[in-house]
């Protein structure tokens, strides 16, 4: 007779399986979660949950018998006597399923971590053009300032840090000023009486006694510099989020435009340690702004694109270096522009901005309904329907609604061997 | 007065011990059980989870389905729409139970006088178990059908070995000898065979596919159709069997994944036909234990109640036309049955005398339960003990439903004088598998043409299979075999009412 206590054993003795089904169950569950995040806040998508899924495709056949004519025995008879009938479908008759038998599993609930979340949701999606990834992941390493030490080379002495620790100390020992010393001396030469002159010198002389045993920079002060090598992820990428804010662009279209770049953030995240977001909003001139004031600072007047495409070019070129970073743009407009500046943006797209990108999506907003946006297309749509003719990396969707998100940015960056960029919807 | 076990809701394990010794004391003296030596396990439940997905086993080979119910019984029981098992108990020897540290003490008591003494009996004396079931030998084995399936999966690869269980999963319920053959399963034996099987196989040729493709005319007459379906092994009811004897191009290794699957099924066969008895055992089991340490004193009234209120859920029935109603619960029935034969064997009225005159007032109540619990199954029990009383109890009656029939269900038969025996009959043949199975079997393989195999399904009362599914199962069973499958369903006068066929995905070129 034995009892054991098995509570300390490693549960999860099922995460196997459960990985296994999740692999079989791949498409399915993929397609469970895109559909759930359609309905979900763009921040609770990351936070895993609940999926379902049909049953019908994870299904385990057997031969199962059905139909015919039955028989069952049943408890709880109350009124019923030899040869009467029940009515089929009639209340107070039988279920019509007889004991054991019928399947209820039509769909199958089951609670995803955020991890696998995640991973399905983005797993058949890749960034276009990689070639940058390569170089970029090995990882060198960098120098980074990490507080002070008290040994060191002289060459990273820290005469602050020092000279603040000294003076601590002379103050707190009560080392003499130069000061007192001189008072004391001059008192001593004005001095008369022979009394108070030894009187004075006496103290004098305890005075430079105690300034020389406490010295003005003790070793114990010293205090030098120490540097640190931390990894520097060269893994890097940076977003840069080209938004016209001009009044044509309502809460809405600022709402798609949010959640298409926060996608793109989580997705960046996934692939790269680090991932930088530039917000540049733009009516007639362009300027960069944190993402309250992107998203939701009033601003309204003219439209010049070109304007925003002039910041980013030269925020590249201050501070990512496009050897270094990998740069990804994504544009939301509703795509109006003002018709002189057609030139100008082609030139700054072709010249300055595509030759530095890894990709560019340019996304074009419309109001819920979109029914206006069947009339034709706008400025700006033409232009890049033109340069991307041209055969430059250049990815367009139009998108009205909240629900075509999800798939638009999935169409955007699927995986490119089967959709070497198709025609606009 | 006798020490009490436990004071108050919590245990440790000195109290465990305790309860233990105290169901031990009462099982082997008062009922006079016999019961292979326990091992009790206390776990959490999260790993109860784990134990459910995994039909119960504590170790099982690697399988997406078990992830499947697990993550099924997950998100019900996160939701609440499950509670879970008290206890889980395994056939094997020493026969394992796992208690849930949540429970409380009585509720350990409980699980213990259920599980440890009542199922442990029933396992060891059952004769279904004694037939089919190695309780020595079953941890051993799916041991090493884990360490198999595993290295398979090295070898030939995931995919390969998730076609070939996937395949023999669907035939699963079909993979069982449901008529006791010449040996009862030893699966030590087993398992040290297995390697040394598959190398003899390997090196001998298999005469009979030897003679097939070419020459048909000469081989044809030589061996008349009688002699080739002896050679087979035909009519043959067990399709896993046949196919890991007889499917010509299965690899070693993939006969021996079949064949490791209808183990498993067999080891469970017995489960799958005691329901009612096998819970019906264990009820009483804790009742009569139960009971009497309250007598002794060594459970509290208060304990004693707590009890009472668990007893109660477990063997409620509810009537067919409650929102709660799903089927005859087993616990219920079984437990109704077997007090009612200790209420027949003590104090029995005219009508049982008449209706049980072997056991009617016999007095020996454990002997005469012993007997039963030793020599029935659920079919034969119900058919056996059920008496009219209980028939009454229960308010049971039979109803008859024929689609063809415009008035709707009739009623065939109540709780009557004219009605017992024909409930009581209809009952049993519903806790019959033999009956609720579909009766499958492969009559004939056309060797000299197609080599297409071909099956009858015989139909009972018009039931046939449901399309979708039977589809499936024979792509399954047909990529198996790696010729056509054909599979008919003819009525009792032999009239063809369906006709499947179904040919064999070529095999994808292996994916890592």
């Amino acid at each position: 007779m034995h009892i054991i206590d098995r509570r300390l054993n490693p549960g999860g003795k099922s995460l196997e399986n459960r990985q296994r089904f999740l692999r079989r169950a791949k498409s399915l569950v993929q397609g469970a979660v895109k559909k759930t995040s359609q309905e979900r806040d763009i921040k609770d998508v990351l936070e895993g949950g609940e999926v379902t899924i049909p049953l019908d495709g994870m299904h385990e056949p057997r031969f199962r018998r059905e139909g015919g004519t039955r028989d069952m025995v049943l408890p709880g008879n109350k009124k019923f006597i030899e040869g009467d009938y029940l009515q089929r479908s009639g209340q107070g008759s039988a279920k019509n399923s007889g004991p054991g038998e019928g399947d209820s599993e039509d769909a199958f609930r089951f609670v995803l971590s955020r991890d696998e979340f995640v991973d399905l949701f983005l797993d058949d999606l890749e960034l276009p053009d990689l070639a940058k990834r390569k170089i970029a992941q090995t990882e060198s390493e960098g120098i980074q300032r990490a507080g002070y030490t008290t040994s060191g080379s002289p060459a990273n002495i820290s005469v602050s840090r020092t000279v603040k620790l000294a003076l601590a100390r002379r103050i707190a020992l009560k080392r003499p000023r130069k000061e007192e010393i001189e008072e004391l001396e001059a008192a001593l030469a004005a001095c008369t009486d022979e009394d108070e002159r030894v009187e004075l010198l006496a103290q004098l002389e305890k005075l430079k006694a105690k300034s020389k045993r406490i010295p003005f920079i003790d070793p114990l002060d010293i205090r030098y510099r120490r540097f640190e090598t931390v990894p520097k992820p060269v893994a890097q990428a940076v977003m840069f989020c080209l938004m016209d804010v001009s009044g044509s662009m309502s809460e809405h279209m600022k709402d798609l435009a949010k959640r298409f770049y926060m996608l793109l953030y989580v997705f960046l995240k996934r692939r790269y340690k680090h991932v930088e977001i530039v917000f540049i909003r733009h009516t007639d001139r362009a300027e960069e702004v944190d993402e309250q004031t992107f998203f939701y600072g009033p601003a309204s007047g003219g439209t010049l694109v070109s304007s925003a495409l002039q910041a980013m070019h030269e925020i590249v070129r201050e501070r990512f270096n496009p050897s270094d970073w990998n740069i990804y743009a994504a544009q939301a407009s509703d795509g109006d522009n003002s018709y002189s500046d057609g030139e100008l943006t082609g030139l700054l797209l072709t010249d300055k901005i595509l030759p530095v990108c890894q990709f560019f999506a340019y996304l074009e907003v419309g109001e819920s309904g979109g029914s206006a946006f069947d009339l034709s297309d706008s400025s700006l749509w033409t232009l890049y329907e033109r340069l991307r003719n041209g055969g430059a990396p250049l990815s367009m969707r139009k998108v009205s609604e909240r629900s075509e998100i999800f798939p638009v940015f999935h169409d955007l960056f699927q995986r490119r061997e089967t959709a070497q960029e198709k025609a606009a919807p | 007065m006798t020490e009490r076990l436990f004071e108050g809701a919590d245990w440790d394990f000195h109290t465990l011990q305790r309860i233990t010794d105290a169901c031990e004391m009462v099982a082997t003296k008062d009922l006079g059980l016999d019961v292979y030596p326990n091992q009790i396990e206390v776990i959490t439940a999260e790993q109860m989870l784990d134990a459910y997905s995994s039909v119960g086993m504590p170790l099982f080979y690697k399988h997406w389905s078990f992830g499947k119910q697990f993550a099924f019984h997950e998100a019900s029981y996160r939701k609440g729409l499950m509670g879970l098992a008290y206890e889980i108990v395994i056939n094997s020897s020493p026969c394992i139970s796992y208690l849930m540290e949540e429970n409380t003490a009585t509720m350990q008591t409980l699980v213990i006088a259920h599980a440890a003494f009542g199922h442990n009996h029933f396992f060891k004396n059952n004769y279904l178990f004694k037939q089919w079931t190695d309780a020595d030998g079953i941890l051993d084995y799916l041991d090493f059908a884990k360490t198999y399936v595993m290295q398979c999966e090295e070898r030939y690869g995931r995919v390969e070995v998730e076609r070939t269980l996937d395949a023999a999963h669907a035939l699963m319920s079909h993979g069982i000898d449901r008529y006791p053959g010449k040996k009862k399963l030893d699966l030590r034996a087993e398992e040290k065979r297995a390697g040394r099987r598959r190398q003899h196989e390997e090196e001998v040729f298999n005469d009979l596919w030897r003679t097939v493709p070419k020459g048909a005319a000469k081989s044809r007459s030589a061996l008349s159709i009688e002699r080739r379906r002896k050679l087979l092994g035909l009519p043959q009811e067990n399709l896993l069997y046949f196919l890991e004897k007889s499917a010509p191009r299965l690899a070693p290794w993939q006969r021996e994944l079949l064949r490791i699957v209808r183990h498993i099924a067999q080891y469970f066969y017995p489960q799958s036909q005691t329901k009612v008895m096998n819970e019906g055992t264990a009820t009483y089991v804790h009742y009569r234990i139960m009971t009497k340490l309250h007598e002794q004193g060594r459970i509290t009234d208060g304990n004693f109640l707590e009890f009472l209120g668990s007893h109660t859920n477990v063997v409620f029935q509810p009537e067919f036309d409650d929102p709660r109603f799903s089927g005859f619960n087993p616990y219920a029935l079984g437990f109704a049955v077997m007090q009612d034969i200790e209420r027949i064997v003590t104090k029995p009225e005219d009508e049982d005398r008449e209706w049980f005159p072997d056991i009617a007032g016999k007095g020996d109540v454990m002997g005469v339960l012993r007997d039963v619990w030793a020599n029935y199954r659920d079919e034969s029990f119900i058919a056996q003990f059920l008496s009219p009383k209980l028939m009454r109890h229960f308010r049971m009656f039979h109803l008859h439903d024929d689609p063809e029939e415009r008035a709707g269900i009739r009623v065939d038969a109540i709780h009557d004088e004219r009605g017992f025996r024909r409930v009581r009959r209809e009952l049993a043949r519903q806790h019959d598998v033999g009956f609720i199975d579909a009766n499958i079997e492969v009559v004939d393989v056309d060797l000299s043409g197609d080599r297409r195999l071909i099956l009858h399904h015989h139909v009972i009362k018009g039931s046939q299979l449901n399309e979708t599914d039977a589809k499936r199962v024979l792509q399954h069973l047909a990529d198996l075999w790696t010729y056509d499958v054909a599979l008919i369903e003819v009525d009792a006068n032999d009239k063809v009412m369906r006709e499947y066929v179904v040919s064999p995905r070529p095999i994808p070129a292996a994916v890592a």
